[in-house]
C-alpha cells in the first residue's frame, strides 16, 4: 500500500468512510468469500465421511438382519450366501495381540532410550532421523521385509506364511509410530520430576520407572492404541506375506493358540477379496465386513482420542 | 564404624547391576529401529539385484507391465502412480488446507473441539474401506455420471479415493503448522488495523509456509505409497498397458506389487515376476525416502524459525 500524504487523506476520508471501515462488515467481500470457501471445504470433508460410513451401513443391513450369526461364524466361500468372516476375525485378533506384545514394549523401550539414556550425539540423531523416515515408508515395502525375513529366513519359527509372520510384520510396521508418540509423551514429562528423583538418590532406571513412565503413560497408551488400530486395518503387507484370499481350509477357534503357525487371512484381506467379486450378494457381504472392521478400528481410535483429550485437559 | 571409603559410596551392587541391565536393554531397543531399516534395504536389494543383473533391459522400457509374460515396463507403473497421486492432490489440497485454515483461524473453540476428533476418525479409516467406496460409489455414482463412457474402474476413481485418504494428513500437518505461528504476529497485524483476511493470507500463511510445504510433500509421499485403494478401485490386476489417461483402468507401483504378490503361490517358473516385485519395491522406497527427507527438512525449519 502506498503511503498517503496528509493532503490525499483529507481528500478521501470523511467521517462516513471512517465509520464504515471501523464497523462495516459487508464491505469485506473477499473476506466473506474466503471464509465461505474454507467453511465449504470443511463441510465437504465431513460430508465425505458421513456418506462413506452411511453407504456401508446401508449396504450391509440385509446381511445383518437376515444372517448375522452365520455371517460372524462362517468361513471364506465362493458362494455369498454361505460365506462369513470368522477366519478373518481370528487373523485380525491375533495380529492385534502380536502387535501389542511385540511393538509396545520394544517401541516404549526405544523411546525411553532416545529421550532418557542416549547422549546428545550424532549417533542419537541418526537413530532419530532413521525412526522418522521409517514411519514414512509405504506399508507394501514392509510387506517385502515380512516376506524375506519372517516368511523365508525365520520359517522355522513362524512356519512360513502364517499369522505369526503377518503379525510380526505389522508389529515392525507400527514400531516407528509407537516410538515417535511415546517419545513425545516422555518429552512432555516436566524435568522437575526427574530432578526430584535424582535428588533423592535414584538411579536412572528408578527415575524412569517411578517418575517418567507413570506420568507419560496416558500419552504412550494413546499412541499404542492408535497404532494398533492402524495395524488392524492394513491389508497390503499381508498380501505380500501371503494372507489367503480365495479359500482357507482350516477354521480353528478364535483363541486357539496352536494354529498360529498355519496359513491365515485377516479382515482387511477378506474385504479386499470380496470387493473384487461382482457376483450377486458379495457387495452386501463386503459392506457387512467393512462395518465390522470399522466398529473395531473406530472404537479403538475413539478410545485413544478421548483418553488423550481427557488427560490434556487435566494437565492444563 | 570404620573410615568412609570410596566403596561405600559406590551404591548397592544390586541397584547398580539393575541400572546396567536397564541401560543395555533400552539401548538395544533403540537400535532395533536401525536394524529394521537395514533389514528393509537388505531384503529389497538382494532380489532386486537378481532382477537387475538377469533381466533383459529392453523389457523394462516397453509397452506395458505384464510381469508374468516377461514385460516389466516400469514407466507404466510410475506414470500410474503419478496420475493417481496428482488426482488425489487436486482433491485433497484445497479441501485439507481449507479445513485446516478454517479450524485454526476461524472456528470457535467449541467447533474445533468437536470437528478435530472427527477428522482424526477420517484418518483412521482403513484403506480397503476407501477402496471399496471408490469402487462402488465414486466410480459408478460420480465419474460415470459425468463421463458416461468411462468404465467403472479407472485411475481417476482410485485417485479420488487416494484424495479422501490424504485429506486428513494435509489438514492435521498444516493445522499444526498454523497453530505454531505465535499469536503475537496475529495481534500485531490486527493492531495495524488489518482485516481478518489480510491477517490470514498475508501474515499467518506466510509464517507457516514451511509446515504447509511439508504437509504437501508428506501427502504426495502417502499418495504414492497408498496400495489398497488402487488395488481395489483401479481395475487392473495381472498387468496394464502404458496409459496416461485417468479415465482408463491402470496400475501403480504399489498395486503392481500387490498383484504380483497376490499370485506368488504359482509364480514359480514365470521368469523374473517374483524378483520384479523387489525391483519395484526398491524404486518405491527410494522415491518416498527422498520425499520424506525433504519434508523433514521443512518441518525442522518451522521449529527453528518460530522460536522467537
Amino acid at each position: 500500500m502506498a503511503l498517503s500524504s496528509p493532503a490525499s487523506i483529507a481528500r478521501d476520508v470523511t467521517p462516513e468512510t471512517v465509520r464504515a471501515q471501523l464497523t462495516g462488515r459487508k464491505s469485506d467481500a473477499a473476506g466473506m468469500l474466503l471464509k465461505a470457501f474454507l467453511w465449504f471445504s470443511l463441510a465437504l470433508t465431513l460430508t465425505i465421511l458421513v456418506v462413506l460410513i452411511g453407504s456401508q451401513v446401508a449396504g450391509s443391513s440385509s446381511v445383518f438382519s437376515e444372517r448375522f450369526g452365520d455371517f460372524m461364524s462362517g468361513t471364506l466361500r465362493s458362494i455369498a450366501s454361505d460365506a462369513g468372516i470368522h477366519q478373518g476375525l481370528r487373523g485380525t485378533f491375533w495380529i492385534g495381540v502380536i502387535v501389542v506384545v511385540v511393538a509396545f514394549p520394544l517401541g516404549v523401550a526405544a523411546a525411553v532410550y532416545l529421550e532418557e539414556y542416549a547422549p546428545h550425539s550424532r549417533l542419537t540423531r541418526f537413530i532419530d532421523v532413521n525412526v522418522r523416515n521409517l514411519a514414512g515408508v509405504p506399508s507394501v515395502v514392509f510387506g517385502i521385509l515380512g516376506l524375506t525375513i519372517f516368511v523365508k529366513a525365520l520359517e522355522g519359527f513362524t512356519g512360513g506364511r502364517s499369522v505369526l509372520a503377518g503379525g510380526l510384520t505389522l508389529a515392525v510396521l507400527v514400531l516407528p509410530v509407537v516410538i515417535i508418540t511415546s517419545a513425545e509423551a516422555i518429552r512432555a514429562v516436566p524435568d522437575s520430576l526427574r530432578e526430584g528423583g535424582y535428588g533423592a538418590g535414584a538411579t536412572r532406571w528408578e527415575v524412569v520407572r517411578t517418575q517418567v513412565l507413570p506420568y507419560a503413560a496416558p500419552g504412550i497408551l494413546t499412541g499404542t492404541v492408535l497404532s494398533l488400530a492402524r495395524a488392524m486395518g492394513e491389508a497390503a503387507p499381508l498380501i505380500l506375506v501371503g494372507a489367503v484370499s480365495d479359500r482357507l481350509g482350516s477354521d480353528p477357534e478364535i483363541f486357539d493358540v496352536s494354529s498360529l503357525r498355519e496359513r491365515f487371512t485377516a479382515m482387511p484381506n477378506v474385504i479386499a477379496t470380496w470387493a473384487g467379486r461382482p457376483q450377486e450378494g458379495f457387495p452386501a457381504l463386503t459392506s457387512a465386513a467393512i462395518v465390522v472392521l470399522l466398529v473395531v478400528v473406530l472404537a479403538a481410535n475413539s478410545i485413544a482420542i478421548l483418553l488423550r483429550n481427557r488427560y490434556e485437559k487435566r494437565r492444563k | 564404624m570404620g573410615q568412609l571409603t570410596v566403596a561405600d559410596l559406590a551404591g548397592d551392587r544390586r541397584r547398580v547391576g539393575r541400572e546396567r541391565r536397564a541401560q543395555w536393554i533400552f539401548g538395544a531397543a533403540g537400535w532395533s529401529a536401525v536394524l529394521v531399516s537395514v533389514l528393509i534395504i537388505g531384503s529389497l536389494l538382494t532380489e532386486a539385484w537378481t532382477f537387475m543383473s538377469e533381466v533383459d533391459w529392453s523389457t523394462v522400457w516397453s509397452d506395458g507391465w505384464f510381469p508374468r509374460r516377461g514385460l516389466y515396463d516400469v514407466k507404466t507403473l510410475v506414470v500410474g502412480s503419478v496420475v493417481v497421486t496428482a488426482v488425489g492432490m487436486v482433491v485433497a489440497v484445497p479441501l485439507g488446507l481449507g479445513a485446516a485454515v478454517y479450524l485454526s483461524e476461524y472456528a470457535s473453540p467449541k467447533v474445533r473441539r468437536v470437528v478435530k476428533p472427527v477428522l482424526e476418525i477420517l484418518a483412521g479409516i482403513p484403506s480397503v474401506v476407501v477402496g471399496f467406496f471408490a469402487l462402488t460409489f465414486i466410480g459408478p455414482d460420480l465419474i460415470q455420471k459425468v463421463f458416461s463412457d468411462a468404465p467403472q474402474q479407472t485411475l481417476l476413481s482410485a485417485g479420488l479415493g487416494v484424495g479422501v485418504m490424504i485429506i486428513p494428513i494435509i489438514a492435521s500437518v498444516s493445522e499444526d503448522a498454523m497453530a505454531a505461528v505465535p499469536n503475537s504476529l496475529r495481534e500485531a497485524s490486527y493492531g495495524m488495523g488489518a482485516k481478518k483476511i489480510t491477517t490470514v493470507v498475508r501474515v499467518v500463511l506466510p509464517a507457516a509456509v514451511s509446515g504447509l510445504v511439508a504437509a504437501l510433500i508428506i501427502a504426495i509421499s502417502r499418495g504414492i505409497g497408498e496400495t489398497m485403494v488402487v488395488f481395489i478401485a483401479a481395475g487392473k490386476s495381472g498387468g496394464a498397458l502404458f496409459e496416461w489417461s485417468p479415465l482408463e483402468p491402470g496400475l501403480t507401483m504399489t498395486a503392481g506389487m500387490a498383484s504380483v504378490a497376490a499370485g506368488t503361490d504359482n509364480v514359480a517358473g514365470q521368469g523374473l515376476a517374483f524378483q520384479s516385485l523387489f525391483f519395484v519395491g526398491l524404486l518405491l522406497f527410494a522415491i518416498t525416502l527422498v520425499l520424506n527427507v525433504v519434508a523433514d527438512r521443512f518441518v525442522r525449519r518451522v521449529r527453528q524459525s518460530l522460536e522467537y
